[in-house]
């Protein structure tokens, strides 16, 4: 399921008026839920199964807001990374600090059940020894398998190519987490709290990397790119793999990269060199 | 044949209500469960970010296999014609909706957000599987609930035929859409197979037989009467037979396929051999005492025809086919994603590339409990208030 003009802050940002979030519900979005529940109600009642689904699926309309349209997310821009395993420092986590600084996640130190956007991983060939250590994170995939999956269409991909969950419609019911190959979905087991305006997050939803969709929109690199460059190795480079100008797409054409499980024909966005 | 002549349950001693007590009781226990996980979270499950689905789905998955199983004694009489079932047509489709229901009600439970049920409902993403699930599993309920309706009803006794036909051919699609859950997932190794399909259809012949058998023999204990004749008792064991030795084939072709690629060895090899708990699930809960000790059962000549050796298998059966959900669900998460072919995780802040631990805890497992329980006891309720059993037979020799 793909969305255009799609923007993140008005669809799931926290304190707007059609947010529903447990942790942030609002008199007005209990009135939206109400609301909503008498009319699914009404069409559940009238003809359960088939006839409520197409007329709904016909006549629903997308919780979207239209942009401007100079300003409108479109497929002319592909957003995407690529991480120099090289450049990254083995016991660095500044990606990762940066990126829980900046959307309000934390680890607890329980990676079974806290939700993780970002994490660093070390693999090593077995017949070389070689260990290489990199950031991983959602890669957003072009043919994404949690986007196919999602039964209410609350994992979507913007037309941009980030691959987000719209909190409104995430029901929790974690198909997407079977479903993603990299592992880069995590699962609100508790109640959430200090959440950042921009990245809502609620207990009972799934979540993952936005790519830092907030600040790309208004212009900015995602803060673990920022972070990275700013006080790391500057192993991630972000851009528009769209433009064959950008740097990401240079660099992409002069060196060798490697897509993580090429195999699986995803193309993701996130990329990887000498690994 | 002389028509046959259907009735309200009456006659039963104390037995009845005090087990439908009992079962009242396990719903209430099942719900409570859901509402404490719903208020806490799921941080008071054993499901993690590597096992994403635990008990409840294995109780959902078990009852909603098992629902479009309990459809095929109808289907057999109503599409196949085989006269000798008709008698239980209607208790089979009841049972087929109540197990359903069961099985849907811990689905939901389990949700992360089960307050938004109607999203699910009214926001369909029609590349889902998922998604087409809920319309089949409303569908189904839709269409049985007229399909019994045209056999209740002796002015629309002519339709039941096209009714059944169209109840056969959907529980066939619900089966398949249940087991493409699985079939449909290309990055977990232990599933992306298409065979997880006719796998799922087969297992449903056998756990919906275990529940009808089960119930009956419920019946004819609380009420001394019989309610299995020994034609029928024949017929179902035959069908047992039948229906255990195809999930036992695709259980070996699924495997075998899974063995010739080398990709799929450690999985595999994890599963059936070496992986904690998994192969005892396997090999000693679905293998031996789910399949091969019932098939021994029903072989015997003397206790495989009797009324108590059908009994006996058909418990063996429903064990063998929790197991064989727990060891697809479970076992299956449980073995790591292969982020790096070739490579080996040597470190990771998030359990990658690290076998998945998953132990059940106690208000899960009672949600499944509850779910089935919920199930027996609308069977229970209804065949006290509509006329779904047949007359009892008169006693054998």
């Amino acid at each position: 399921m793909t969305r255009n003009n799609f923007d993140f802050s008005e669809a799931g940002g926290c304190g707007t008026s059609s947010c529903s979030c447990k942790s942030q519900d609002t008199g007005k979005a209990e009135d939206v839920t109400k609301r909503d529940f008498l009319k699914g109600s009404a069409y559940a009642a009238g003809g359960i199964s088939l006839t409520s689904a197409l007329t709904l699926f016909t006549f629903g309309g997308s919780p979207a807001q239209a942009k401007e349209d100079e300003t409108a997310i479109s497929s002319k821009q592909r957003w995407g990374m690529l991480i120099d395993a090289d450049k990254c420092g083995d016991d660095c986590d500044t990606c990762v600090s940066a990126c829980s600084e900046e959307n309000g996640w934390k680890n607890t130190g329980n990676p079974l059940t806290d939700t993780i956007w970002i994490r660093k991983i070390k693999v090593k060939n077995p017949e070389t020894e070689h260990e290489t250590t990199m950031p991983l994170m959602c890669l957003h995939c072009e043919k994404p398998p949690c986007v196919d999956v999602c039964p209410t269409g609350a994992s979507f991909r913007r037309d941009d190519g980030i691959v987000l969950v719209d909190r409104h419609i995430c029901i929790g019911c974690r198909y997407c987490m079977m479903a993603c190959p990299y592992k880069a979905r995590s699962f609100a087991h508790e109640a959430v709290e200090d959440q950042k305006e921009h990245a809502p997050r609620g207990i009972g939803c799934v979540e993952s990397c936005t790519l830092c969709v907030h600040k790309i929109d208004k212009g900015e690199q995602p803060a673990c790119v920022s972070a990275c460059s700013k006080s790391a190795g500057g192993a991630m480079l972000f851009g528009d793999l769209n433009d064959p100008e950008s740097e990401i797409s240079q660099t992409i054409k002069k060196y060798a990269t490697t897509q993580m499980r090429a195999d699986l024909g995803l193309n993701v966005g996130v990329r990887y060199q000498n690994i | 044949m002389a028509r046959i002549q259907f009735q309200t349950f009456r006659d039963h001693d104390n037995k009845f209500i005090l087990i439908g007590a009992l079962i009242a009781l396990l719903v209430g226990i099942g719900a409570l469960s859901a509402l404490y996980m719903e208020h806490n979270g799921h941080i008071v499950t054993g499901m993690n970010n590597q096992i994403v689905w635990g008990m409840p789905h294995v109780f959902a998955i078990f009852l909603i296999v098992a629902a479009s199983g309990a459809l095929n004694i109808a289907s057999i009489s109503s599409v196949f014609n085989k006269k000798a079932y008709k008698p239980y047509a209607r208790f089979s489709g009841l049972l087929a909706i109540c197990l359903l229901i069961g099985g849907l009600l811990v689905l939901v439970l389990d949700l992360g957000r089960p307050d938004r049920l109607i999203v699910a409902m009214t926001t369909y993403n029609f590349k889902s599987i998922f998604a087409w699930n809920i319309i089949l599993y409303n569908g189904f309920i839709a269409i049985v609930i007229v399909y019994l309706w045209t056999m209740f009803q002796k002015n629309l006794n002519g339709y039941t035929k096209y009714a059944g036909f169209a109840a056969f051919i959907w529980r066939l699609l619900l089966t398949m859409g249940t087991g493409s859950i699985f079939g449909f997932l290309v990055a977990r190794e232990a599933y992306d197979s298409a065979i997880y399909a006719p796998l799922f259809i087969i297992s449903s012949f056998v756990y919906g037989l275990a529940f009808t058998v089960l119930f009956l023999a419920m019946l004819e204990w609380t009420t001394g009467k019989n309610f299995m004749p020994k034609d029928i008792v024949r017929r179902f064991r035959g069908l047992f037979i039948v229906f255990i030795g195809g999930v036992l084939f695709f259980t070996l072709i699924l495997h075998l396929a899974n063995l010739y690629a080398s990709q799929h060895h450690g999985v595999e090899e994890f599963l059936l051999v070496n992986g904690g708990n998994f192969p005892t699930i396997f090999w000693g809960g679905q293998i031996i005492l789910g399949s091969l000790l019932p098939l021994a059962i029903l072989a015997s000549s003397s206790f495989g025809l009797s009324r108590r050796g059908l009994v006996l298998a058909s418990i063996l059966f429903l064990l063998g086919g929790i197991a064989q959900i727990y060891f697809i669900l479970i076992g299956g998460q449980s073995y790591p994603l292969n982020l790096f072919p070739g490579m080996e995780v040597t470190q990771s802040g998030f359990s990658d590339g690290a076998i998945g631990h998953y132990s059940a805890t106690m208000p899960e497992i009672m949600l499944g409990i509850g779910g089935l329980s919920l199930a027996l006891l609308m069977t229970g309720i209804a065949v006290k208030v509509l006329p779904f059993l047949p007359k009892p037979w008169a006693d054998e020799a």
